[in-house]
């Protein structure tokens, strides 16, 4: 069965890839489309066998992989609750992509193709959240990226499309240096990359762990600072050497979720297909980076360094992506932003110590964010391609089904519920439980964490209503002939969001028993990491009332200014931006992000290699070197000899000699 | 079948198809088809029998294996072949890309198809021999000698920049094949054998090992190539034949690796140890500079020849890490690049015989037209960044773990190099591959053949095959690669307590 779940889409990729332009358009899209369900159907399976039910992790083991000396990375499957979590997130969203996308792309000419893109990339995924060694993950995890890129890039004629895809293939392979990096950290550190091994003993690990008698104190701080690795010239004692690979090891996760700086690719990354965003770049492969931080919680929950660094790298995400969503105008790109900085809220709850709020969030936003995504592109659908918000409106009587979808979907990510109740959308146990617990945590940056989400929380309220007044309300302003075309989607395409909506109003209230609430230990099983002192998880709860209150006003603050700004006066943003130029310039241009790498990185590497290409190599190396020399004994040869059969000649005639003499050497050596 | 010369019969078989060639007179359509026949089966018969190689070799055993031994040319030199670990597969790879080499200039080569023919199948025994012979003059014979058909190749054949390129290959191989004969020379002198397997376990003076290593070095940085001695790689690569490209990347540039396991490690370990940091340097050195360098190039041939020399980084960086995973990763890295770099330069070859230039500007969305091209290209475009599931993954990955246990600053800068590969790789592929159809010289290209189907689909499959199952290899190589690094070091301690004393 778990074989079958990962390798279905494999197989899947594999005939709509080799044979799809024989079988035809629509039986590429079956297959593909029904192996997805099949792997589906049994995710839920598995979830309710392992993370509702007894059933304790275990692994599969699948072949050999690498094996070299000591070094041992298997393919294998690891079934353990978190698995079994993103296997529904991912297999579950991935089936609705793509029967979605069966109606999306049906005037698309490389149907074949793109349904193999998306089992291809699910594969990929499936290989990553089941992996037991980190080999394997980084296996997955460049997978994804490989099929990223393939999706990005997709619509191959568009100049843009080829550029974001070799964007973000190369941003995530930043992250990836890091990644690695940390990877051979962890190898030096245990000696193996398999989960369980450095599990098991990454508490030796943990600062002043098994040292706390006043006796052993000596020869704790002596065990605790002997040095274990030393990198780049400094000497790390166990603790240092923990930190310094869980940074590295956080590289890869911000380069892959797309947190600050290495979130410039995602934007960008909505040239692909809609589908595609919801389902990469919104729900399962930017939450990756999430995914493998709470997977190695073992080791970052013993780093509060490194901790540290998660909290405030998603905090300034969190707030700053929603400061960019404000002003967008695409509205894939707000709704791109708006993951980014959803993103950052689940690595503060990462930060915080509090894992599985940022997998129930993961979770959630799974559901609500593919919503989204697919209802936009239900609505570009509807509008003859068009994506820029300022050419739509008053779409609200033609589309209605889409409209209440998108909704439902806001809802969610606003976290509409009643404070300190259980009544509320998913985004209301998620996300008001990483606020909440930002104010509870004792991290010395929890405070800053804290005040930025609820800033942030009120910026993703307005541009999400934002986006739902410009699309939705007001005076249409797409051409007539644009108005006169908009349709409803068909079933295939509605119904995915039907079952999203369901996952976006009611997954908060089922689950949040069991990933934060009561449940907690009999559904984790021990799959996340806490130490014993870690009490975020009982203090969240037991906040002031107007902690609890703080999200929900951000919320409806968020609201009410963007029903005024869109719905009573629509001539105000526009005074705003007037008055506020260069706020509103800078927040336009996404802070800058893109022109700052490109003086700082793009230019001066091309400047560099062209430099070294025709001063290093054409001028310095070769121009002292072979041309050089080859010019003065050109010369020589000239004025001595004129040999007509070239240098072959000479080279043959200087071996001729070279192997007389040796003969000559060795008759000497063997008579004397 | 155990006292059966199979190496001699595979490093020697080629020559009897050129013996055969030399037969046939090259005038008639007819004659150069058959000339063309007999090389390819040729070159087929001695792959097919070199498995035979593969499929006796006991991989538990770190020694030489089908070891032939006879007297030659007195005074202690002997002709002395056999494999072990580190040599078989190169034996292997040589014989697998044979065939496709011959099949890949099966229409392009048009003129002196006899020489041409005569020319690789001279090659091949001169490749081969070199990863069998356990004497150093008869390495150093096979060793030199085999670059005489490859100048051929590339002169004879090449493009319009023929004689410069053979011209700068020669004056660099030169300046190494002179210093390492005397380095053989005065091994002689010192040890009073050339037999390999003796000089294995001979002990060099420590005063001495420096000189001779360097020496060594002098010869196989040039080949490998590392930097600063490699600007005469992407001229002849420019220059040669597709199929010459071919046996230069995937083959000769593994001499010089080669050459360093089977000779500077095992035979002064001490003078390596000394000499790391060098060689860490340099290949660092050329692992950033070549990849940015190759971000900037405009000839296809040229990008990927650069990329070749970053690939090589890798591959020195590993060796001289000193330990196992570094030197099987170094191993691996040789072989996958063998087969990635060869299908790279063939798939340049297949858009070169339509449109007959290798300038980036002139393609353009040849996705439109040739599908299953583009589809191959992007597998060894992938492998060529170390795409984890393509065996190009396998082989930085265990370098860069190995020197990360060493020195994590090489670590640190080698790994940079997987951004700049990715940045120059999928430039390539996007300009010439994606976009638009616009061109009008690309609208009538047709994707590809039957013949380059042959040539290509196996090494698309074999990339993939040891990217997800690379144990075969790693089981080939780990017992004769463990006793080397023991062996080392074994040596490597004793110097220190004697100094210690």
């Amino acid at each position: 069965m778990y074989q079958a779940i990962v390798f279905l889409p494999l197989l899947g990729f594999l005939i709509a890839g080799l044979f799809g332009t024989r079988l035809g358009a629509r039986a590429s899209e079956l297959i593909t489309s029904g192996f997805l369900v099949i792997a589906a159907a049994l995710s839920w399976v598995v979830f309710f066998d392992v993370a509702l039910g007894d059933t304790q992790s275990f692994t599969v083991h699948l072949l050999r992989f690498i094996d070299s000396n000591g070094l041992q990375a298997d393919w294998g499957l690891r079934i353990d609750t978190l698995t079994a979590v993103m296997l529904v997130v991912v297999n579950t969203v991935s089936a609705l992509v793509h029967i979605y996308s069966i109606g999306y792309m049906h005037h698309d000419p490389h149907r074949p193709r793109f349904f193999a893109y998306l089992s291809l990339f699910t594969f990929a995924m499936l290989m990553l959240v089941t992996s037991d060694n980190l080999v394997q993950m980084f296996f997955g995890w460049e997978g994804v990226g490989l099929a990223s890129y393939l999706l990005i890039g997709f619509w191959y004629k568009k100049p843009s499309a080829n550029a974001a895809a070799i964007k973000a293939f190369v941003v995530n392979r930043v992250g990836d240096f890091g990644f690695l990096l940390g990877l051979f950290g962890v190898f030096v550190l245990f000696g193996s990359v398999s989960f369980d091994t450095i599990f098991a003993n990454a508490a030796s690990l943990a600062p002043a762990a098994g040292h706390g008698a006043e006796g052993e104190a000596a020869a704790g701080v002596a065990a605790g600072s002997e040095v274990v690795f030393s990198f780049l010239g400094y000497q790390l004692d166990r603790a240092s050497a923990l930190t310094v690979t869980c940074l590295l090891l956080f590289m890869g996760a911000m380069g892959k979720s797309a947190q600050v700086p290495l979130h410039t690719w995602l934007p960008d990354a909505m040239e692909g297909p809609t589908p595609v965003s919801a389902l990469i770049h919104a729900a399962t492969m930017v939450t990756a980076g999430v995914f493998m931080v709470a997977r190695l919680s073992p080791l970052f929950e013993l780093s509060d360094t490194a901790l540290l660094v998660v909290t405030i790298i998603g905090a300034i995400t969190a707030f700053f992506a929603a400061t960019v969503g404000l002003v967008q105008n695409d509205i894939k790109r707000v709704i791109a932003y708006s993951t980014c900085s959803q993103l950052g809220y689940m690595f503060v709850a990462i930060g915080l110590g509090f894992y599985s709020a940022a997998i129930f969030h993961l979770f959630t936003h799974a559901f609500f964010k593919a919503l989204l995504f697919l209802g936009s592109g239900s609505v570009i659908h509807a509008v003859s391609d068009e994506q820029d918000m300022r050419r739509m409106g008053g779409l609200r009587r033609l589309i209605p089904k889409t409209y209440w979808m998108m909704i439902i979907g806001t809802l969610a990510l606003t976290g509409v519920g009643i404070p300190a109740t259980v009544i509320g959308t998913a985004g209301f146990f998620s996300k008001d439980a990483i606020i909440e617990g930002a104010f509870a945590a004792h991290s010395a940056v929890a405070p800053i964490a804290f005040t930025l989400l609820v800033i942030a929380a009120a910026f993703t309220s307005f541009y999400s209503w934002r986006l739902i007044f410009m699309t939705f309300h007001g005076t249409p302003r797409a051409t007539a002939d644009v108005m006169h075309h908009v349709h409803e989607s068909p079933p295939v395409m509605l119904v995915p969001l039907y079952l999203l909506a369901v996952g976006a109003l009611f997954a908060g209230f089922v689950f949040h028993d069991y990933f934060i609430g009561e449940a907690y230990s009999e559904f984790w099983k021990g799959a996340l990491f806490i130490l014993p002192d870690n009490h975020v998880l009982h203090d969240f709860h037991d906040v002031p009332f107007w902690v609890k209150l703080a999200p929900f006003v951000a919320m409806l603050l968020g609201f009410f200014v963007a029903w005024q700004f869109y719905i009573r006066d629509p001539a105000a943003p526009v005074r705003l931006a007037e008055h506020h130029r260069g706020l509103y310039r800078f927040l336009l241009n996404k802070w800058y992000f893109d022109e700052l790498y490109d003086y700082l990185f793009v230019r001066p590497a091309k400047r560099l290699g062209y430099f070294l290409w025709k001063r290093g190599d054409g001028w310095l190396i070769d121009g002292f070197g072979p041309d050089g020399v080859s010019a003065r004994v050109l010369d020589l040869t000239n004025r001595v000899v004129k040999l007509q059969t070239g240098y072959l000649y000479h080279y043959a005639f200087v071996m001729l000699i070279g192997v007389a003499a040796l003969v000559t050497w060795m008759m000497l050596g063997s008579s004397l | 079948m155990t006292d059966w010369p199979i190496l001699s019969t595979v490093t020697f078989l080629p020559l009897v198809g050129a013996f055969l060639i030399l037969l046939i007179r090259d005038e008639s359509d007819g004659a150069r088809r058959n000339i063309r026949n007999v090389a390819l089966l040729t070159t087929v018969f001695t792959f097919v029998l070199s498995l035979f190689i593969w499929i006796g070799f006991n991989q538990a055993e770190p020694g030489f294996q089908m070891v032939e031994k006879t007297e030659w040319m007195g005074g202690g030199i002997s002709y002395h072949m056999g494999v072990d670990g580190i040599s078989m597969l190169f034996v292997i790879l040589t014989t697998f890309l044979m065939p496709i080499c011959i099949l890949a200039s099966w229409q392009s080569v048009e003129h002196r198809v006899k020489e041409y023919m005569i020319a690789f199948l001279l090659l091949e025994t001169m490749m081969i021999g070199v990863f069998c012979a356990l004497d150093i003059v008869l390495f150093y014979v096979f060793f030199e000698a085999g670059l005489i058909p490859m100048f051929l190749i590339i002169g004879v054949w090449g493009g319009k920049r023929r004689v410069y390129a053979s011209f700068k290959f020669f004056l660099y191989t030169l300046l190494g094949s002179v210093l390492m004969l005397l380095a053989i020379m005065a091994m002689y002198w010192q040890a009073g054998t050339t037999d390999i397997p003796t000089l294995l376990t001979h002990n060099f003076p420590a005063s001495m090992q420096p000189w001779l290593w360097l020496a060594f070095f002098a010869s196989f940085a040039v080949k490998m190539p590392m930097w600063p001695v490699h600007t005469w790689l992407p001229d002849a690569h420019v220059e040669a034949p597709t199929a010459g490209s071919v046996v230069l990347a995937a083959i000769l540039l593994k001499m010089g690796g080669y050459g360093f396991l089977r000779f500077s490690l095992p035979m002064f370990p001490i003078a390596s140890a000394d000499f790391a940091p060098l060689i860490y340097t340099l290949s660092v050195v050329a692992i950033i500079y070549t990849s940015l360098v190759a971000l900037m190039q405009e000839d296809m041939k040229k990008l990927i020849a650069y990329s070749s020399v970053a690939h090589m980084g890798y591959v020195t960086m590993g060796i001289f890490a000193m330990n196992q995973t570094g030197i099987q990763g170094a191993l691996f890295q040789m072989l996958s690049h063998g087969l990635v770099s060869g299908a790279l330069f063939l798939c340049v070859g297949v858009v070169y015989d339509r449109m007959h230039t290798r300038e980036i500007a002139a393609y353009g969305g040849l996705v439109n037209n040739m599908p299953k091209y583009a589809v191959v290209f992007l597998i060894f475009t992938m492998a060529n960044v170390g795409l984890p599931g393509t065996s190009g993954f396998i082989g930085e990955f265990l370098t860069l773990i190995g020197i990360f246990q060493v020195n994590t600053w090489v670590a640190l800068f080698a790994t940079s190099g997987v951004i700049l590969s990715a940045a120059y790789a999928l430039w390539l592929y996007r300009k010439v591959i994606f976009g638009a159809l616009t061109k009008d010289s690309l609208k009538g290209l047709l994707d590809l053949s039957i013949r380059e189907k042959a040539i290509i689909y196996p090494l698309a499959v074999l990339t993939i095959f040891f990217g997800v199952y690379p144990a075969p290899i790693l089981d080939v190589t780990a017992a004769s690669v463990q006793s080397l690094v023991s062996s080392v070091t074994a040596s490597l301690e004793a110097a220190q307590t004697a100094a210690a004393h």
